[in-house]
């Protein structure tokens, strides 16, 4: 009897996860058909014009915004996470050494938000406009720096995993053929790591769309597409962030439909991950 | 020819080795920069009101600076508040994360358990900003009012998946034979779960739970909607209450509160980092038992 009911327990825990899903998905949808039905879904996914003043609400700047931010810092992080993950899977393999960088590159995932916010407006922010990038520094360019920092341990230690994973003997074959450590590098370890370090950073991808705070504070919240990578702009989670709490009516519902579409990207990216990683297992 | 001869093929070899070690190497270096510019300008406010006073407001804060002097007060508020969110979050989502990922790691490949593990995931990856949209609608809306229990509830959400999954890894390392051998003394499942499961496998458990715990503590996003923040230490959750990230956010955005923003960065990420470490080395304790 005591067994039974335990075992109910166990599964309503379960139950509820499945609950907390369709709640979600439910609630994000409900929220935001009104803004679907006054607006139009393809009209709000395509209009650029941000004013509560005429009540005209749509995404296509955040969209951009978003998307820009992500794919920047992405080609950021890859240049710093790509050699961090050779130098843990490949070059120091089991070494005290490389525990000690991938242990201190993996703090920087522990690092709040807010705080790389701070960082980036009073340090970063300053040298970009030394460096005369742009005249105040904030804008898609400082937010995808600082995003890339963030999302360098999510993509370096997946796949230095990957690139660890890679057979010895594949290597040892080519090395006895007379290829240098270079060679073995870029046409034995990267190629037969190739996909799974391709899924690493998909998932990193998937992080820097979601990010909020530090972007928040850095990329200069203005309303528009952003011209170039110095302009200024907002992206999804930043305009609900900045705009939620003041916000009502059309404006919090299409507030919301900006979440419902965050909520669907960033799930369609994680899939695509998860999938890639289940045929790498299989393979 | 000079582009295959041996000691140019050698030459680049180990160049690109060098730049792969340059490369790492500045990719930990931001981790040192921060901590530096934190200390360099948080050590001054690192002080014991700090952790005794509330914040202060805005005024005194700029007659404070006009004098020269140290900002008075400190981030009480934001304490006791994170203490507060983070305990109900705690006892929120400790059990059903537990019970969850213990049912997933019994029932590995049905139909149902394979749907939990993929809705797990796809918790997981939500962004923190849109769980505090849900948790307003949800939450707030209904109690007419932002809260502590809000607040709660949204780092809940977001630390269940983590929970959930470590607890059914760690479960899914113990050896068969154990479960087995505790049955077949007449153990009940009840018994065979709260005294052999989950003990054996605390270690991970354990560092699961640390490892959420120390991701969901820096959150400001889902907060800024459910929480909203008080200038009051505030011990009721139906009432809005703050955290240590909150008063990072309001200290930022109010120029002459900007010295306290410092020090307490500063306190959030040393306990961050504290949590972070600790729960590595029970991982790597656990994992040679």
């Amino acid at each position: 009897m005591k067994d039974r009911l335990f075992k109910i327990v166990l599964f309503l825990a379960s139950f509820l996860i499945l609950l907390l899903t369709a709640g979600i998905v439910y609630a994000l949808i409900s929220q935001s058909l009104r803004t679907f039905s006054e607006i139009g879904f393809f009209k709000f996914l395509t209009s650029d014009s941000w004013n509560p003043k005429t009540d005209k609400y749509g995404a296509l700047s955040f969209i951009s915004g978003t998307l820009m931010t992500s794919v920047l810092a992405l080609a950021f992080c890859v240049l710093f996470s790509l050699p961090v993950a050779l130098f843990n899977g490949e070059y120091f393999r089991g070494k005290k050494i490389s525990t000690v960088v991938s242990s201190i590159v993996d703090l920087l995932a522990g690092i709040p938000s807010i705080v790389y916010g701070l960082w980036g407006f009073y340090v970063v922010c300053p040298v970009l406009v030394d460096l005369g990038f742009s005249d105040t520094g904030f804008g898609v360019l400082l937010a995808s720096i600082v995003l890339a920092i963030m999302i360098i341990p999510y993509a370096s230690s997946l796949s230095a995993e990957f690139i660890s994973m890679v057979p010895n003997e594949l290597k040892e074959a080519a090395y006895s053929l007379g290829a240098t450590r270079l060679e073995v590098v870029t046409r034995v370890s990267l190629p037969a790591a190739g996909s799974g370090i391709l899924t690493s950073y998909i998932l990193a991808l998937g992080r820097a769309l979601g990010e909020t705070m530090a972007v928040t504070m850095l990329i200069g919240n203005t309303n528009a597409i952003p011209t170039g990578i110095t302009g200024t702009g907002n992206t999804m989670a930043s305009i609900i962030a900045n705009q939620f709490g003041e916000a009502d009516g059309l404006k919090l519902s299409s507030l919301i439909a900006i979440g419902l579409l965050l909520f669907l990207i960033t799930a369609v990216i994680n899939f695509i991950a998860k999938y890639s990683m289940k045929l790498i297992n299989k393979a | 020819m000079f582009t295959s001869s041996i000691k140019y093929r050698e030459l680049k070899s180990k160049f690109f080795f060098y730049i792969i070690c340059i490369f790492s190497f500045l990719a930990m270096v931001p981790l040192f920069l921060i901590l530096w510019e934190l200390l360099k300008k948080g050590y001054r406010q690192f002080n014991l009101s700090l952790f005794t006073e509330t914040a202060p407001t805005s005024m005194d804060a700029m007659l404070a600076k006009m004098s020269d002097d140290l900002i008075p007060g400190g981030i009480l508020n934001g304490i006791t508040g994170t203490l507060l969110i983070l305990g109900i979050a705690i006892v929120i989502s400790i059990p059903i994360g537990i019970f969850a990922g213990v049912y997933l790691a019994e029932k590995q490949n049905s139909f149902f358990a394979n749907l939990i593990r993929n809705l797990t995931d796809l918790l997981q990856g939500i962004p923190s900003i849109v769980v505090g949209i849900i948790v307003y609608i949800w939450v707030v809306r209904p109690m007419h009012s932002y809260s502590a229990l809000a607040g709660s509830v949204a780092l809940s959400i977001m630390m269940l998946p983590m929970i959930i999954r470590s607890t059914e890894e760690s479960i899914r390392m113990l050896p068969v034979t154990l479960k087995e051998a505790a049955l077949a003394l007449g153990g009940s499942y009840v018994n065979v779960v709260f005294k052999v499961l989950i003990p054996s496998a605390f270690g991970g458990l354990f560092t699961g739970i640390l490892l959420a715990i120390s991701r969901v503590m820096g959150e400001t996003a889902p907060l800024l909607v459910t929480a909203l923040g008080a200038s009051i230490v505030n011990w009721d959750f139906t009432k809005p209450t703050s955290s240590i990230p909150l008063l990072i956010w309001e200290f930022y955005n109010d120029p002459n509160l900007s010295d306290l923003v410092w020090s307490s960065s500063l306190l959030l990420l040393l306990i961050i980092l504290v949590i972070n470490l600790t729960a590595k080395s029970i991982s790597k304790k656990w994992k040679i038992q």
